[in-house]
């Protein structure tokens, strides 16, 4: 594939996948109501028994995987594309170490999504596939983040995704063509306020329930 | 030019030609004025080696006034050195101080093979140009000034696109060796213009196919290219390039055998 299509289907997916993750961290953010999973599981219950909802997620599950082969095949292509590296590096004088680190920022990113899918959505689905019902996932939340290794693990996950969304966010405007000097400040200060807003609420969630402010 | 005192080490890269292994080779250096330019601090290592019978650093350079753009050196992990906005020729060694020691690399890319020492082959770019990069039809005498009406923001964009001398610093210093910006402002400096709309479409879907053709990485938008350009052509040159692909890509029509000619 043309590298400039290679950096099209990464910039529409990687906005796609940014608009999915303001529905998942709104949606969640409704424990903190703390009103004991009511409403968050209500939301819950429509996400996952809406037919709308549950053909979307189709399109959101080949979204990740287009965006996760696609960062493969560039990483890939690009060390090999540079087969002798310099002795010297002055990197940090010219660009962000974030933005030149994507790929292992990303691979990060696929470790997380496999623990955290495994932890929720995949014994969700499977269970409604089995037996038609849903599990009580607020009770699970509360059980899995009274673990402090898990604790741990989810923020870094958290963090790898704010550095990912650091770059990401302004880069997918970019690959799409839009870089003009009326625009750019604006997408820098929503890209920079969603890096850190998004990967925050989602961080305080295993948190807040490990030291029990959730109930 | 005045005999100076400062001292320096420096780590040369040696390679006897495109097949062989290359090494930094450490070479003490006394005696540099720091009004000398980068590249006469190597004309005095190299004076030096002579002198004792060995083989001169091999290093590109032409007009030593920083239009030509051959004189590709990364220095200490940057490419023409520590300044911004200058090539190798145009770095002064007040940059440095006395006892630095002073790593001197080639351009370093699949697409750029190294000759020998510091001199690498760019006829790639050359390649890329001979794609599209012109206008093939012929533009007859000299017109009337203002015969073309063309607005002074887009005649700006494209001479600002139009500076760039082709010296491969974006390639060296990307992180994945992507040629994306002087391909960009090659197809800028046209698509900005009227003189370069008959060919618009064709030339960026050829040049981009070329550029992807002699193994340039993909862009990631680190932006390092344009930090280190000593043109300082901008990032939005490569998305005017990913507009301008995308647009010709979706709108190609199949070629339609129409005959033609006399008749």
């Amino acid at each position: 594939m043309i590298s400039i299509w290679k950096k099209v289907v990464m910039g529409l997916t990687g906005l796609f996948l940014i608009s999915f993750l303001v529905v998942h961290c709104g949606i969640n953010s409704l424990i903190f109501l703390n009103d004991g999973g009511k409403t968050f599981e209500a939301a819950g219950h429509f996400m996952g028994t809406n037919p709308v909802i549950r053909i979307m997620e189709i399109g959101l599950v080949i979204g990740f995987l287009i965006h996760i082969i696609d960062g493969f095949v560039l990483w890939y292509q690009n060390t090999k594309a540079r087969p002798q590296k310099y002795k010297a590096k002055g990197g940090s004088a010219n660009s962000t170490w974030y933005s030149r680190s994507m790929g292992l920022l990303g691979t990060l990113l696929l470790l997380f999504l496999i623990l955290h899918t495994a932890d929720f959505w995949i014994p969700n689905r499977a269970n409604q596939f089995t037996t038609g019902h849903e599990l009580p996932l607020f009770e699970r939340m509360k059980n899995i983040f009274s673990q402090p290794l898990w604790v741990v693990l989810y923020v870094l996950g958290c963090i790898s995704l704010f550095w990912h969304l650091l770059h990401g966010f302004r880069s997918a405007f970019q690959s799409l063509g839009i870089n003009h000097s009326k625009y750019n400040p604006i997408i820098k200060i929503a890209g920079t306020g969603f890096a850190i807003i998004c990967p925050f609420v989602f961080a305080m969630m295993p948190i807040t329930m490990f030291f029990g402010w959730i109930k | 030019m005045s005999a100076g005192n400062m001292n320096l080490t420096l780590k040369v890269w040696r390679q006897k030609n495109t097949h062989s292994e290359g090494k930094l080779v450490t070479y003490p250096i006394s005696g540099i004025s720091p009004d000398m330019s980068f590249l006469e601090m190597i004309d005095v290592l190299n004076e030096e080696l002579i002198n004792k019978g060995q083989e001169p650093v091999a290093f590109d350079h032409d007009c030593r006034e920083g239009i030509c753009g051959m004189c590709s050196m990364y220095i200490n992990g940057r490419a023409h050195g520590p300044k911004r906005a200058i090539t190798t020729c145009q770095l002064h060694m007040r940059s440095f101080k006395d006892g630095d020691t002073i790593v001197i690399e080639p351009w370093k890319a699949k697409s750029f093979p190294i000759i020998k020492d510091l001199v690498v082959d760019r006829t790639a770019f050359d390649r890329i140009i001979a794609k599209g990069g012109y206008i093939s039809v012929n533009t007859g005498s000299v017109k009337d000034a203002n015969n073309i009406p063309i607005p002074k923001d887009k005649v700006d964009e494209a001479l600002e696109a139009a500076a760039c001398i082709g010296c491969g610093a974006c390639v060296a210093t990307c992180v994945n060796s992507s040629a994306m910006l002087f391909v960009s402002a090659k197809i800028s400096q046209l698509a900005l213009l009227p003189q370069g709309q008959p060919e618009r479409n064709s030339r960026v879907l050829s040049m981009v196919e070329q550029m992807d053709h002699e193994g340039f990485g993909n862009c990631t938008n680190t932006g390092a290219c344009e930090v280190e350009c000593p043109k300082e052509i901008s990032l939005e040159n490569i998305a005017r390039m990913n507009r301008e692909f995308v647009m010709a890509s979706l709108t190609k029509k199949k070629k339609k055998n129409t005959g033609g000619g006399a008749g």
